[in-house]
């Protein structure tokens, strides 16, 4: 692995003001995206800055209902949470689907918002990334593509946002919480990862200097909920297609839907075509079926990953019929 | 009496006296850092004074500078958990951690593992069970697949039926496929271990 500087701080202050002076700093909390990325030499911090010690690691309910989470509060600590369990059930499912039992203790939240493409191409420096390497074409477009995105590509970048908790998160409802060396600001989930446009190694909405502290999901909704994840193997593996849904019945039409998308996008993709499409409809099975049509409307599939589009749609159905029978209760 | 198992001394080589001499090269576990950060490390109860470079990850340290060649190198990028070590009681990835973040901490390997739980060396219930149930071929997963089910066994959150099992003990790839005798050991393990619960 290459080397690099490393400074660990004890405030938040401390680690942002940091971030200002320098480019080509990296802030490390669980490891397990940038040591992996290091390794590789993906990624190459000059210096890496170790917020494991910041005082983020709590979780607690505010005043208005919602809940804070601490940056540095690991996968498995969410996603064990007596509150998350009860109340955010889908996330709960969402984070332990993810990785491993010893990954996910390590991971942090704020980690897992920031984790890298698993694009095989995006890891291997000897190939053209335009993700990586800006200008140098993408390699997936022609290539091995089975694992990449249908949904919010782009002629220069088609690689999937690999991560589950994010996909519960944006169908809970969240906000993230930044801290940079110009003060406080909050960003809503959903318009904090970006799409690859013409600019893919633009990922998200994150500012030089800046820190996430915390991400405060919505207040609970009530209802039905269930994370669905289909892969090559059934554990220890990423989404090739995955669907959170949170069901809301009136009797038996939907009242409220929030639905989300892993594994087929460039980023956490809130589904809000399918939504609009079961709003107010009886909760059957062919409604499901539209619902899932519209969210693929838009899909583009490549040479290998076609399967990805009838995969998602079933990924719907079944999460939305698991959800709507838990609304049921 | 359940025989000993050794702390293997692993696929490389090393006589003691080779490890006295790694030892003394600080920057041993990165080969390319000249800065090195002074340390110390509590392992197996014990504590170390050491020097280590800034991207020195607690695996190479554990087995270059410490000698403790139990702890596997299998993939080094948290994909096959053959590194799987306790911080401070949790089971962990060593490969894709940095040594120096890790000041302060209780870190078990499985050469500690037994006596860590208040057992004889070599004789924790899950490494009786291994023998006993035959789970391994090569061995080269062995004690990573030990401290994930050493960790999980004891997790209150984890059940014990061969769902939860299977799923919590995933992050553990054995090449040979010994898995349903791994399942069997845990299984075993987790019932000398926890009774009835
Ligand atoms: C083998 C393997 C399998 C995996 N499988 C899955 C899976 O199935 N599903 C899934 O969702 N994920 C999976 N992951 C990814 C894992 O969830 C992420 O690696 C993890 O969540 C990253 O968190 P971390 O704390 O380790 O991040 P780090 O590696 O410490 O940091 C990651 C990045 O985020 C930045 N960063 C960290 N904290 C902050 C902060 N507070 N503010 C701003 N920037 C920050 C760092 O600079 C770095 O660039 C897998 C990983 C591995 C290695
Ligand atoms: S899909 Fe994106 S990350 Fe993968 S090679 Fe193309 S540009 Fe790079
Ligand atoms: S060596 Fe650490 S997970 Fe494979
Ligand atoms: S026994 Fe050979 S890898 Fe598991």
């Amino acid at each position: 692995m290459r080397a690099f500087e490393l400074e660990s701080v004890e405030a938040i202050d401390q680690a942002v003001s940091h971030r200002r002076v320098h480019d080509g700093e990296a802030f490390i909390a669980g490891g397990t995206t940038l040591l992996d990325l290091v390794k590789l030499d993906v990624m190459q911090p000059e210096k890496v800055v170790d917020v494991s010690r910041l005082p983020l690691k709590r979780i607690e309910t505010l005043e208005d209902g919602r809940l804070k989470v601490g940056a540095l509060v690991s996968n498995t600590e969410l996603a064990k949470h007596e509150i998350v369990m009860r109340d955010y059930p889908v996330l709960s499912e969402a984070l332990l689907s993810g990785a491993s039992t010893g990954l996910r203790n390590m991971a942090s939240t704020g980690g897992n918002v920031m984790q890298r493409t698993r694009c095989p191409y995006f890891r291997d420096p000897a190939m053209p990334c335009n993700k990586r390497e800006p200008g140098t074409g993408c390699s997936a477009i022609e290539g091995i593509n089975r694992n990449h995105a249908v949904l919010g590509t782009s002629e220069h970048c088609i690689a999937t946002h690999p991560s589950d908790m994010c996909v519960g998160m944006v169908a809970a409802g969240a906000t993230l919480v930044l801290e940079g060396p110009d003060g406080q600001r909050e960003v809503a989930f959903e318009d904090y990862h970006l799409l690859p446009g013409d600019s893919p190694e633009r990922e998200h909405d994150l500012k030089p200097g800046e820190l996430i502290t915390h991400v405060i999901l919505d207040a609970p909704r009530s209802g039905g909920q269930h994370y669905l994840k289909l892969r090559d193997r059934a554990s220890y593996e990423f989404a090739l297609a995955s669907c959170a849904a949170i069901v809301n019945l009136d009797g038996d039409n939907i009242s409220e839907v929030r639905l989300a998308l892993g594994g087929v996008a460039t980023k956490p993709w809130r589904a809000d075509a399918a939504e609009a499409v079961l709003k107010g409809q009886p909760a059957t099975q062919e409604n499901f079926e539209q619902a899932a049509e519209a969210a693929f409307n838009d899909a583009v599939a490549y040479s290998h990953n076609g399967f990805k589009i009838t995969l998602g749609k079933q990924a719907i159905v079944r999460a939305l019929r698991d959800a709507t029978a838990a609304a049921r209760g | 009496m359940a025989p000993v198992i050794r702390p293997s001394t692993g696929v490389g080589f090393c006589t003691p006296g080779a490890q006295a001499e790694i030892a003394e090269r600080p920057n041993a576990a990165s080969g390319e850092h000249s800065d090195t950060r002074r340390i110390t490390l509590t392992v197996n109860g014990e504590q170390h004074d050491l020097h280590v470079a800034p991207n020195a990850v607690l695996l190479d340290v554990l087995r270059e500078q410490l000698g403790l060649f139990g702890t596997k190198k299998g993939c080094d990028h948290g994909q096959c958990g053959a590194c799987t070590v306790h911080v401070n009681g949790r089971s962990v990835n060593s490969c894709l951690m940095l040594a120096c973040l890790q000041e302060g901490a209780e870190i078990v390997t499985i050469e500690g593992l037994a006596e860590s739980a208040g057992f004889e060396q070599g004789h924790h219930p899950v490494q009786a069970a291994f023998l006993e149930h035959d789970a391994y071929q090569c061995g080269y997963c062995t004690a990573g697949q030990m401290m994930t089910a050493a960790a999980v066994i004891s997790d209150d959150s984890i059940d014990g039926d061969e769902t939860s099992l299977r799923e919590a003990l995933s992050g553990n790839i054995c090449r040979c496929g010994a898995y349903k005798n791994i399942l069997d050991a845990v299984q075993s393990a987790r019932g000398k271990m926890r009774g009835g619960q």
